[in-house]
């Protein structure tokens, strides 16, 4: 076929000449499972997104009059019901739209944060980078449930900070939390990229230019550290939606009102349907989380690849 | 080494006292433990409260308190629950030796599990082999503890009751209700499905590290150096490969501990298993200070112990590298 040879032609021109971000990109296709994974995250954002046209019935609307309970999988319910008769289907798009805001919010937050922080301490380094890298330390070696609900008590009980992180059982009040745990791993990455970079020609050829602390910050250091804060952005969302799962799992987690929901509370609804073998309740919510944990971990690990350049050369 | 070793236990006094008082302050702050025990002992004299209030060290005054609290802690005046009044070490003590054995059991599992599959893909990197263990390891990060717990029981305590009669393995305690005694089979039946949780995790974390680690070190030079010789592929692997390999993974592995026990809490809790994740949960939604914080004490112990052992281990087994 001619017509592909000159295809795969000129593409091995544009490849001789095309820029890192180009590179970045062919990698980034070149992994199957990540592009598979945007493809799914990208229907799941759409579903949420138009959730008035995709949800078949209200957050807190019953499928039919009773008896409506524990109804299974069926034409007017397609993952069935819950204990007050409303629509698994339509709890979920309305439950994932919940948590996708938690986890893109909060990751935000604390990437932005961390990266700030990271970079400052890996720049400046002494004290300051001393204390802030003994604080990370020991707030990661607890148990990861421990610090996560101390804090939050902690967080709920001081009455200055109320305006900022509203109720404690409030979506904003668990963006906050999440914010304020998740910078603390995004700065210890962007701190160890700082620390090799800034030993590197062009920040000292910089540094003999007269630039000051703040533009070579902004200007050298933290877009070179892109690819590992865009890893650690795709982490941090997972990370939030396991985390606010897990606390809605152990009773913690946001009491949305009006009877919105979030996956998190979904699970959480599952643990008591597993005994009586109401397995629709437990096995869809489930399914939907490892789904987007497994899709967005699939995309972090493929920008890890995709972002390192030193992987280059075996492609 | 012993210099080293004793120096490293000195420091760990004040590292321990520090971290005691930020918790001691963050549970005071978070669980409001004398509005916790009048909650909980709602006709309580305020004679009884300010007996509460001296022996738990929970002045106003939070160093003082702390200091208080400290001090009857080491002399084993140990306040007694806020529910029910029961002791606390007992209690204590019977979470710390449940939870050390299903630790004990899912880490042996895990890591031994997790170590072989990831010899398995590393001896032929970019294999069929390979793939299947990288991407079953990634799966196994990806779904967290309580999502595999609730899909596991469903199927093999519920379902499977269903379909053949009996649960393959229960869902909940060490023994079934009114037993006594010890028996080994029952005990291994009911902790199944518990230590499979918690290994999957580890499992899948140890097999991705003992990859990486051994494709660095197949790498290096002295393994080209070995082969030249003529030393059998195995015996390079083994006497070579595996030992060096372990180093970076047995450091981890002690550092790991935090997230362990994470792992634990989240799995006792799910199981109705009576140890240190269920005690903490249960005394953390009472707010019952006198559980909680001799429990953190333990943690943030083990923690230190650990983290002495990762660095010990690293030396022991790198000779390049000397602690001073």
């Amino acid at each position: 076929m001619p017509g592909s040879t000159q295809g795969s032609a000129l593409s091995e021109q544009r490849e001789k000449v095309s820029s890192p971000r180009q590179m970045a990109l062919r990698r980034f296709v070149s992994h199957k499972a990540a592009v598979v994974s945007c493809i799914i995250i990208g229907v799941l954002a759409l579903f949420v997104i138009l959730a008035p046209f995709t949800a078949r019935y209200g957050v807190n609307q019953s499928v039919q009059a009773p008896p409506n309970s524990f109804l299974s999988p069926r034409s007017n319910a397609w993952l069935g019901t819950d204990d007050i008769g409303r629509d698994l289907y339509s709890r979920l798009i309305y439950g994932v739209r919940v948590s996708l805001l938690i986890g893109l919010a909060s990751a935000v937050i604390s990437v932005t944060l961390g990266a700030l922080v990271g970079a400052v301490a890996g720049f400046r380094g002494g004290k300051f980078d001393d204390v802030l890298m003994r604080v990370t330390d020991l707030f990661l070696a607890f148990p990861f449930l421990v610090t996560l609900l101390v804090v939050r008590n902690v967080l709920g009980g001081l009455p200055w900070l109320k305006p900022l992180t509203g109720e404690m059982n409030s979506v904003r009040f668990i963006i906050v939390l999440f914010s304020i745990f998740g910078w603390m791993g995004v700065a210890r990455i962007v701190r160890g990229q700082v620390l090799s970079l800034k030993e590197r020609e062009f920040v000292e050829a910089a540094r003999a230019v007269g630039a000051s602390r703040r533009y070579i910050i902004a200007r050298h250091l933290l877009p070179n550290s892109v690819g590992p804060i865009m890893v650690a952005l795709t982490f941090s969302v997972v990370g939030a939606i396991i985390s606010e799962s897990t606390l809605a799992f152990f009773g913690y987690g946001p009491q949305a009102g009006d009877g919105a929901t979030s996956l998190g509370i979904l699970v959480g609804a599952a643990k008591g349907a597993v005994q009586t073998g109401f397995w629709w309740l437990a096995v869809f919510p489930c399914f939907v989380l490892i789904i987007i944990a497994l899709s967005i971990n699939f995309i972090g690990d493929a920008l890890r690849d995709a972002t390192d350049p030193r992987l280059d050369r075996g492609v | 080494m012993l210099r080293y070793i004793l120096r490293r236990l000195a420091w760990s006094v004040p590292t321990m006292l520090l971290v005691t008082f930020l918790v001691y302050i963050a549970l005071r702050v978070g669980t409001d433990p004398v509005e916790s025990y009048k909650r909980v002992n709602p006709r309580a004299s305020r004679a009884k409260v300010q007996q509460y209030i001296d022996i738990n060290g929970l002045d106003p005054n939070f160093v003082q308190g702390y200091f208080k609290w400290l001090k009857n802690f080491i002399t084993g005046e140990w306040a007694p629950s806020i529910k029910g009044r029961r002791e606390v070490w007992p209690a204590l003590k019977d979470a710390m030796a449940n939870t050390l054995r299903l630790g004990t059991a899912a880490t042996v599992v895990g890591i031994f599990f997790g170590l072989v599959a990831g010899v398995l893909a590393a001896l032929r990197p970019g294999g069929k082999r390979d793939v299947f263990i990288n991407t079953s390891a990634f799966v196994g990060i990806s779904i967290p503890p309580f999502i595999s717990a609730i899909l596991l029981q469903l199927l093999f305590a519920v379902y499977w009751q269903r379909w053949f009669g009996e649960s393959l393995f229960p869902t909940s305690g060490v023994y079934p209700a009114g037993h006594t005694g010890f028996n080994l089979f029952l005990m291994i039946k009911f902790m199944a499905l518990p230590t499979i949780i918690v290994a999957i995790q580890i499992i899948a974390t140890y097999s991705r590290y003992m990859r990486s680690s051994l494709l660095d070190v197949m790498n290096s030079d002295y393994m080209r150096t070995a082969r030249s010789k003529g030393i059998s592929e195995r015996r390079i692997l083994i006497k070579h490969g595996m030992r060096n390999a372990l180093i970076p993974v047995v450091t981890i592995a002690a550092l790991d501990v935090g997230s362990i026990v994470g792992g634990l809490i989240i799995t006792e809790n799910i199981f109705a298993y009576p140890g240190m994740g269920l005690y903490f949960l249960k005394s953390f939604g009472e707010g019952d200070f006198p559980l909680l914080m001799p429990w953190m004490v333990v943690i943030v112990a083990s923690i230190l112990l650990f983290n002495l052992i990762a660095d010990i281990s690293y030396a022991w087994l790198d000779p390049r590298i000397r602690l001073e």
